[in-house]
């Protein structure tokens, strides 16, 4: 493991990128920082913009106007080593927009993804376990 | 001075949503502001017309995460309006119910926010906390913190639970307390009051103008409201208060939301004390050819639904109008002239859900014609994503 990569594990910083979603995965991903489930007591927090962060999390359903943006954030302004983190069902395989006309791709045709974490919204449990989960098998011990 | 130009967004710390402000300024003033949507359009109206009427719902609770009880809402009621039938009235209790936690939790989420915003980060923890009391109630009546699948045309998926009633009571008389403290901090603090009053005033002229809705009318003394102005669920069958406030500023609004959150606790109290017995589906088989409309009062303003039917098991049309698309504009009257500073702030007062606002235009030469027609969208967008992700080099 890089050196980068360790201490990316220690106290991972997430950035938060909505492509298309519904509101709920990201309001879930808020809830997660707030007192009741209270990520940072892992070292986990929000950073305002991707150029301070070690993680990224994306939810929705990639459509047209954000493809081209989300895939310009992670390879233009996305300091490497980044993990990516696909939460909600929209972001996994779109959902149920799979038929519509504005959702041509699913997201990990566009970027690549580290870790997927299903639901419709996932509960902040789920999204906790999903992101340790990365943790140990970046680490190699899962 | 010279003016230049900020850009907020898409892709900003501030926002959940992916959306773009232009803010035209010269000094600390802005003098423009221009918005630009569309980062989050996934063309529901066009899947649900691919639903059949059951199956729709589910589509349209997706809409937006936050109103995932007031689209349903509003789509049930223009299902039945075209049936021309009326809800078995257990079922009326259990919508309004559940509509009003909730408002209830919206209300929570945007003074959390807001809070979050004004760099008071102290009110945004403690309200996302008291939040979470909230969702165990929704989570316990319908089995979901979001999404609830509540809705179904002709009555409600799933019935409260008797002995869920005294768990919900207890859960919303020992939230009480909390919001009464986060009242008395919120609208007695002197930092608030010099923060917010005065600040992105909008008048009531300009509110019967820009046809706002919701909160952000009621603010400027503009009484109206769905759940009063035509009776439905069981809004009509229970005494509450419309709360109106006549300044218009941010600092009402925020007022309202507050005082608003203790008419929906009065709400779902009175309601889970009086429910009627009885069935809570009225089992629909078919839906007769012909349109129906229905509206709610969301917590960000009046949704508005138009289904069309043709007799067979899908809608032909379905159209869906939400709150911040009517409250958007209203940025036009209030931003200009305030401080970058204030921008933010004024931005949020109106409570903007972008998911629901986003539409796919069609456009029309100026003698009316439709230049393009859906073959020619269906064209088009196959063009584009061939050449996005030829663009991109995606196989
Ligand atoms: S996965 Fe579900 S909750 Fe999450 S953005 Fe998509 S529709 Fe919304």
């Amino acid at each position: 493991m890089s050196l980068t990569l360790r201490a990316l594990l220690k106290s991972p910083w997430v950035f938060h990128l909505s492509t298309g979603s519904c509101n709920n995965c990201d309001i879930e991903i808020l809830d997660c920082l707030t007192p009741r489930f209270d990520i940072e007591r892992f070292g986990m927090r929000l950073a305002g913009s991707i150029r301070h962060a070690d993680v990224l999390l994306v939810t929705g359903s990639c459509n047209r106007k954000s493809m081209v943006r989300v895939k310009q954030i992670y390879e233009e302004q996305t300091p490497k080593p980044c993990l990516v983190i696909a939460i909600g069902e929209c972001a996994l395989s779109r959902g149920l927009f799979i038929d519509s006309y504005n959702c041509p791709l699913p997201l990990d045709k566009i970027i690549p993804i580290d870790i997927y974490i299903p639901g419709c919204p996932p509960k902040p449990e789920a999204i906790i376990a999903g992101v340790v989960k990365l943790i140990n098998k970046v680490k190699g011990t899962l | 001075m010279a003016k230049s130009v900020i850009t907020i967004g898409p892709y900003h710390p501030l926002q959940e949503e992916p959306e773009l402000f232009r803010l035209t300024i010269e000094g600390e003033k802005v003098l423009n502001i221009d918005v630009m949507v569309g980062y989050n359009h996934r063309g529901i109206e066009k899947l649900s017309e691919s639903r059949t009427f059951d199956q729709a719902t589910f589509v349209i609770e997706r809409i937006c995460g936050i109103c995932s009880t007031s689209h349903p809402f509003a789509y049930t009621r223009a299902v039945e309006d075209i049936i021309g039938l009326e809800v078995p009235e257990r079922a009326k209790y259990i919508r309004t119910i559940v509509a009003e936690i909730e408002r209830i939790h919206s209300h929570l989420l945007w003074m959390g926010l807001a809070g979050h915003f004004l760099g008071y980060n102290t009110v945004y923890m403690w309200v996302w906390k008291l939040r979470e009391e909230i969702l165990d109630v929704l989570e316990a009546l319908t089995g979901n913190r979001n999404n609830y699948a509540m809705f179904k045309p002709g009555g409600v998926r799933r019935d409260i639970n008797p002995d869920d009633i005294s768990f919900v009571l207890k859960k919303i008389d020992g939230i009480l307390p909390t919001i009464e403290m986060l009242k008395k901090a919120i609208l007695d603090d002197p930092v608030l009051h010099a923060r917010l009053k005065g600040i992105g005033t909008f008048t009531r002229e300009e509110a019967i103008d820009y046809c706002a809705l919701g909160p952000t009318s009621r603010a400027s003394g503009v009484a109206r409201d769905v759940r009063k102005d035509t009776a439905y669920g069981a809004y009509d069958r229970i005494d509450w208060d419309m709360i109106v406030t006549e300044n218009g500023d941010v600092f009402d609004k925020a007022v309202i939301r507050i005082l608003e959150t203790y008419e929906s606790v009065k709400i779902v109290k009175t309601c889970l004390q009086n429910l009627p017995g009885g069935e809570i589906d009225l089992n629909i088989t078919s839906i007769p050819p012909g349109e129906g409309i229905g509206a709610h009062e969301a917590p960000r303003g009046e949704t508005f639904h138009y289904v069309r039917s043709d007799g067979t098991n899908r809608p032909v049309r379905h159209k869906v109008r939400a709150p911040t698309f009517m409250n958007l504009p209203t940025l036009k009257a209030t931003v200009p002239g305030c401080t970058i500073s204030d921008a933010t702030i004024i931005l949020a007062a109106i409570d903007p859900c972008y998911c629901c606002t986003e539409r796919m235009v069609a456009v029309r030469s100026p003698e009316g014609d439709l230049l393009y027609n859906g073959d020619d969208l269906v064209r088009l967008s196959q063009e584009k994503t061939a050449s996005i992700m030829k663009r991109m080099g995606i196989k």
